[in-house]
């Protein structure tokens, strides 16, 4: 198991918001969290950053516990995260952004070889290297997050909310993509709104609701849910 | 009125300018990276004069020569007031921040006013005295060197931020902390080092002006005000905006004192700083 969350508690000062969850992920696999506004999706993923730190439970990345290990130690391990709304650098150009996403020695050996294969993925963001990254469109922003991501040699990467406000073309090119990373062996934990998009590529899907699991499983098992269904279209 | 006359006015004033703008630069780099204004910039600045001096009168060092020492003094006096003071206040309230460094600045003058007394000293005979006559100009040797030092300085500065691993790292750290920290950036880091280079700046600006300022421990409290006015001017958080309104304040200062009145030169440069707050709020080259 790569990342192995165990009944954890996250509190925002006096304010509960996640309640006794527990998520995993392993080598090479795609898993969807899903649930609607405000259930708690991106606090578990700033949680696994540890941008927020948790209480009660553990987690453990590849067999070991990191739940005090600081944010920017994190990617040295293998955990990329690519943050809710993009945040790319917006007064940096595209080259400057992806070469700080090779921050760690070990990427940073890399960086040519990392460069030469995002620009292979992602051709546009080649030709606009020298560009402002806050000149580049949404869809081209939310590219370069994710090959920044990339650009630390994940063992996983984390995306939150990847295909929102991407026309439907950009977003196959991008599903293809994941499905590229995963097969790489790289695992990918993402979170989404639509249940059909997301359960059509995870291979396993996490349902959240006010902040506690309601159900998880097989994409498949998940997809015609009535408790799923239930969870965001009420009764 | 003659045109050399002019011409005076305005080499004194760009020479002042360009200090100006170091200055800045320190205060500026500071504030774009975190957020929080170092009302005790003026104070470091004496302190690097003090350096200076006392380099001088204790180990017989000429400024000129003790610069480097200055310098490091003085970053390292920005690692510690990071390391001791800054890093504690980072989330807190405005106004908390604010009391935090105005204190230090208070501290800081009370401090050396009983160590050293509010007396005014100079450095005695230094190296670089007297001036060069170029046409009908006369410039001073040591305000000269001066300002082609911070000149240098800053384009360092400049390239240091713009070009080296380490200053794109502090600029994403400015731009957007998390996303910094998420991609292994670490943000103290980040904070002592703008720290330690924000008051380097200062160190060679101090360190340099002792040769011909007179040092005492109120000294700094113009260059601090200027200084706010340059990074007002200039835009938050831009350094390259710095040079410009430096050299704007310089002149300004000089150019005004001579055409109007001298003991008024404080109001004109806060007579554009105003301008500037009500016509373009985010200054020159702002962002915001
Ligand atoms: N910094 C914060 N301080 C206090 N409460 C917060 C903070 N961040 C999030 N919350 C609260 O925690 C809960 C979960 O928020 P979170 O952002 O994790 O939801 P989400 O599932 O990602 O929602 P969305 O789909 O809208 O992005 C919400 O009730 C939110 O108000
Ligand atoms: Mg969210």
């Amino acid at each position: 198991m790569l990342l192995d969350i165990k009944n954890i508690d996250v509190l925002y000062d006096d304010f509960q918001v996640i309640w006794d969850v527990s998520i995993n992920v392993n080598k090479g696999e795609m898993v969807a969290l899903l649930g609607p506004n405000g259930s708690g999706k991106s606090t578990i993923l700033n949680t696994v950053s540890n941008l927020v730190h948790h209480k009660n439970g553990s987690i453990h990345f590849n067999n070991t516990l990191i739940s005090d290990v600081p944010t920017h130690k994190r990617t040295e391990l293998g955990i990329s995260h690519v943050l809710e709304r993009r945040r790319v650098f917006p007064h940096l150009t595209v080259m400057q952004n992806l070469s700080l996403g090779a921050w760690h020695p070990k990427a940073k050996e890399q960086l040519s070889n990392s460069l030469s294969k995002i620009y292979k993925i992602f051709p546009k963001l080649e030709v606009r290297s020298n560009q402002l990254a806050r000149t580049m469109s949404g869809g081209e922003q939310q590219m370069l997050a994710i090959a920044r991501g990339m650009m630390g040699l994940p063992k996983l990467l984390m995306v939150d909310e990847p295909f929102l406000g991407l026309s439907p073309m950009v977003m196959k090119d991008l599903i293809k993509i994941f499905k590229n990373i995963v097969s790489e062996g790289i695992s990918i934990l993402f979170v989404e709104q639509n249940v059909r998009l997301a359960l059509s590529m995870a291979d396993r899907g996490y349902v959240l609701e006010s902040g506690r699991l309601v159900i998880d499983g097989k994409s498949n098992d998940l997809i015609d849910n009535k408790k799923v269904t239930k969870v965001f279209l009420g009764n | 009125m003659t045109s050399e006359i002019i011409l005076q006015a305005i080499v004194t004033g760009l020479m002042m300018g360009l200090i100006y703008a170091l200055i800045a630069a320190g205060l500026s780099l500071i504030f774009g990276l975190m957020e929080i204004v170092n009302f005790a910039h003026g104070e470091h600045l004496m302190l690097s004069m003090f350096s200076s001096f006392w380099l001088w009168s204790l180990f017989g060092l000429d400024p000129i020569f003790s610069i480097p020492i200055t310098i490091l003094l003085m970053a390292f006096c920005g690692v510690i007031t990071h390391y001791f003071l800054i890093r504690y206040i980072l989330k807190a309230k405005m106004l908390i921040q604010i009391c935090a460094t105005f204190g230090l600045s208070i501290f800081i003058r009370s401090i050396a006013q009983l160590l050293w007394t509010p007396d005014f000293r100079n450095v005695d005979k230094p190296l670089l005295e007297g001036r060069l006559e170029i046409g009908s100009v006369f410039i001073g040797q040591p305000q000269l060197v001066a300002s082609l030092v911070c000149l240098v300085a800053f384009i360092g500065l400049y390239l240091f931020v713009t070009k080296t691993e380490t200053g794109l790292a502090l600029q994403a750290t400015a731009q957007d902390r998390h996303a910094a920290e998420i991609l292994g950036i670490p943000s103290n880091k980040m904070f002592a080092i703008g720290w330690a280079i924000g008051l380097g700046c200062v160190g060679v600006a101090g360190g340099m002006m002792a040769n011909y300022f007179f040092i005492f421990t109120d000294v700094g409290i113009n260059f601090a005000l200027f200084a706010f006015v340059a990074v007002a001017l200039g835009g938050f958080g831009s350094i390259i905006g710095c040079l410009y309104a430096g050299i704007i304040i310089g002149l300004v200062e000089s150019l005004g004192g001579l055409l109007i009145d001298p003991s008024f030169k404080l109001l004109y440069v806060f007579a554009i700083y105003l301008l500037v707050v009500i016509y373009r709020p985010q200054g020159l080259f702002g962002r915001y």
